[in-house]
């Protein structure tokens, strides 16, 4: 019952996949990309349990539902490594480190939000957090470039021009883009598949 | 029946919260604060400061301090079962729809340019906090008139030269640079 094979027939043990969602969860500060960093990182360069290509994907996927990012990445992540099961376990692991800290911080609040030590602890960590994204964005943004697509390094900066910049929100820019990719396939059809790969 | 009700309260914040945390704050204002009055809004604020300090997303913490107040533990947990049960269930299906139909030339095609803006959010994010990091604020405007924190940019370029030379793991990198950091600070007194 631990060791799960998926649908690729890989062997993922249910119990490690438990873990290291709880260790990611109870050290994502930052935000939900922060998670997405961390969860790259560990599946994918560590572990070799899903590539760059899925990652973006189910990135992709849990914007485009609501709720907490951190939470539907656990949520897609999971079902892709290990179905169902996969995905409520890694939920699991997901939710219970931020339920005990907060419990814990409810009790000892004025103690933990006015000490001098924590709050330069939580500034300094930022400097570590922005460089596991620099690292993940070098990768995945490397991954572009070396397609060699034009148009996907031309929509790779528009994409951060608009959200970056006119802070447009995550899930406007994923229905322009599906519109864009939808037309583009349009397109491709038309021409009659002489020009498929372009 | 109360843990109806906060069950079906977080449920209704978990099922319309599009867009991240702080997307999350105005309707967990409206519904908690204003709606059932189970916080004050000097509550609400402690709260905020809680959620910016510890890991986590905003939801899942704003569910365990408002499920904790009103019913300690088991309070706790179902808020944050309201909070997460949409999510569960409409990334559930989006998933399955996900793996049954990846191979599509249309789903391919969209796919293929939604990979590009993925990376480009994922970047901006990671600007975001570098920025903060550096100058203690994101807003290109104020970032002239803002101090320059050299220690956090030495942490930050030895932090990238481990993960890319050394590949060292993340959790390493975030406990690293606290621990460091702190005490970089504490010897130059800028605590």
């Amino acid at each position: 019952m631990e060791i799960i094979e998926n649908e690729s027939k890989q062997k993922i043990s249910l119990v490690r996949l438990f873990f290291e969602m709880m260790k990611i969860s109870a050290f994502t500060f930052g935000g939900g990309f922060v998670i997405i960093g961390m969860m790259r990182k560990k599946f994918c360069d560590e572990l070799h349990w899903v590539t760059d290509e899925e990652v973006l994907d189910m990135t992709t996927i849990a914007q485009s539902a609501p709720g907490a990012l951190a939470v539907n990445s656990a949520v897609i992540f999971g079902y892709r490594m290990a179905g169902v099961p996969g995905a409520l376990i890694s939920t699991l692991g997901t939710v219970i480190p931020p339920i005990t800290i907060i419990s814990i911080v409810c009790l000892i609040y004025d103690a933990f939000s006015t000490n001098v030590i924590v709050q330069t602890a939580l500034r300094v960590m930022r400097a570590g957090v922005g460089a596991i994204i620099a690292d993940v964005t070098i990768d995945l943004g490397m991954n572009v470039f070396k397609s060699g697509n034009a148009l996907n390094i031309i929509l790779m900066f528009a994409a951060f021009v608009a959200s970056w910049f006119f802070k447009v929100s995550a899930i406007k820019i994923i229905l322009i883009f599906i519109a864009l990719g939808l037309a583009m396939n349009f397109l491709r059809k038309k021409n009659g598949g002489k020009e498929a790969k372009a | 029946m109360i843990f109806l009700q906060m069950f079906l309260t977080y449920f209704q914040i978990g099922l319309f919260s599009f867009g991240g945390g702080y997307a999350a704050m105005p309707l967990i204002q409206s519904l908690v604060v204003d709606g059932k009055g189970w916080l004050t809004m000097a509550e609400y604020t402690d709260l905020l400061t809680i959620a910016e300090m510890t890991p986590g997303p905003i939801a899942v913490n704003s569910a365990t301090f408002v499920g904790q107040k009103m019913a300690g533990l088991p309070g706790a947990i179902v808020c944050t079962l309201g909070c997460i049960t949409p999510s569960v269930i409409i990334v559930l299906i989006l998933a399955w729809a996900y793996t049954k139909y990846r191979n599509l030339d249309v789903v391919q095609s969209v796919l293929g340019e939604l990979r590009p803006a993925v990376v480009a959010m994922i970047a901006g994010a990671g600007l975001t906090i570098i920025l903060m990091a550096f100058f203690g604020t994101s807003t290109l405007s104020e970032i002239p008139g803002s101090p320059i924190r050299f220690i956090e940019m030495l942490l930050f370029a030895g932090s990238l030269i481990l993960l890319r030379l050394k590949k060292a793991g993340p959790i390493q990198i975030i406990f690293g640079t606290a621990v460091v950091g702190t005490i970089l600070y504490t010897i130059v007194g800028g605590i």
